[in-house]
């Protein structure tokens, strides 16, 4: 037996238009055939008429006037592609993905895939050593690295701002 | 003046610096911007803010139209947004689908109107008090669905949502605006079937 709520909700399809052509002729045999169809539909179908013949609110006559006012003191934004810097987002993308793939490397490069276990494969994390690898010096090198990843992003900044400053001009 | 043009070309003459073209924009979607808003802000002065602040945004933004979807579509995502972020900052009740309060406050609005009724409504006065005494998101998609005419892609663009999801709170809520209606406009109601 058919719930109400799921009449309503194919009754709501059928008069939206988007039931299937099959759907539409099943709700079309039920329609000629079934009072208790009929008669949900028949309310339905005045909730939907109700609902596109109400009026929209109207804003005050001088609605437009004052928003052409504001909008005369603004200039159109650039669109957002043409100011973000695309190498920007590709070196950051590239550094993280650097830094996973170093990690899984060495990862796997600690298993000892020789090792024979009855339990398969076994990944001792105990094994993985990374304090060699955050002792001072490479810490060091991390370090001169995203100095000199800044100071080439923001000689890039700068040399931008000195081209369109020359544009201007 | 630029009617006639469709909301692309007038875009287009707005982007090549035509100012003033950007008023038959306004124009032709001054009513449906500030019925939505009015759908969130209950107050008329605020609504018409926040609508102007809208097509202002809208204005600023529009390099960033890049036609994928209807202008309509693009311009309801700021309705939303901007609405959504006006009811913060005031922190008004948003009457929110997952807020018991809903009916509560419905109720105690209906103490107002149930003293109106003694003049005989229209069925337009009828569905927009109907609809005022749903919650924004119900109220919202509503609007969105028959008077924006936006289908429920669309409307699930709008929304951030799964089209499918857009479908079922649409639903929701004529099943919501029906009990309102029966409930709070009974007689007229009656009088309908």
């Amino acid at each position: 037996m058919e719930t109400q709520k799921q009449m309503e909700e194919r009754l709501w399809d059928y008069i939206d238009g988007l039931s299937s052509t099959e759907e539409k002729s099943v709700i079309d045999k039920l329609l000629q055939h079934d009072m208790e169809w009929k008669k949900k539909y028949n309310e339905l179908l005045e909730t939907h008429k109700l609902l596109h013949s109400s009026e929209l609110e109207a804003p005050s006559l001088r609605f437009t006037k004052n928003v052409m006012e504001e909008i005369a003191k603004y200039h159109i934004a650039p669109a957002t592609k043409t100011y973000i810097n695309k190498k920007i987002i590709w070196g950051i993308s590239f550094f993280f993905i650097a830094v996973i793939a170093g990690f899984l490397i060495y990862g796997f490069g600690q298993i000892d895939w020789s090792a024979k276990s009855g339990n398969g494969f076994q990944f001792d994390l105990s094994k993985v050593d990374v304090s060699k690898f955050f002792n001072n010096t490479y810490i060091n090198i991390f370090m001169m690295l995203n100095v000199v990843l800044g100071l080439f992003l923001l000689d890039n900044y700068l040399g931008k701002r000195r081209k369109a400053a020359h544009k201007k001009a | 003046m630029s009617t006639g043009l469709s909301d692309n070309e007038i875009i287009g003459k707005v982007l090549n610096g035509d100012q003033q073209a950007y008023a038959s924009l306004v124009e032709r979607y001054q009513n449906y911007v500030f019925t939505l808003a009015m759908r969130f802000i209950k107050s008329r002065e605020d609504a018409e803010e926040v609508a102007q602040d809208i097509f202002i945004k809208a204005y600023r933004s529009l390099a960033d139209f890049r036609g994928a979807s209807k202008f309509s579509t693009w311009l309801y995502t700021i309705v939303n947004t901007t609405c959504i972020t006006f009811l913060r900052k005031k922190k008004l009740d948003t009457y929110s689908l997952d807020q018991e309060k809903v009916f509560e406050v419905a109720d105690s609005q209906d103490s107002g109107f149930r003293a109106n009724l003694v003049e005989q409504k229209s069925r337009n006065t009828m569905v927009n008090e109907a609809i005022a005494l749903l919650g924004a998101d119900d109220a919202e998609i509503i609007t969105l669905f028959y008077k924006a005419e936006q289908t429920l892609e669309e409307i699930g663009k709008i929304l951030g949502l799964d089209p499918k999801t857009a479908k079922v709170r649409l639903h929701r809520a004529r099943v919501r605006l029906k009990e309102k209606m029966e409930t709070h406009f009974a007689e007229e109601v009656k009088d309908l079937n």
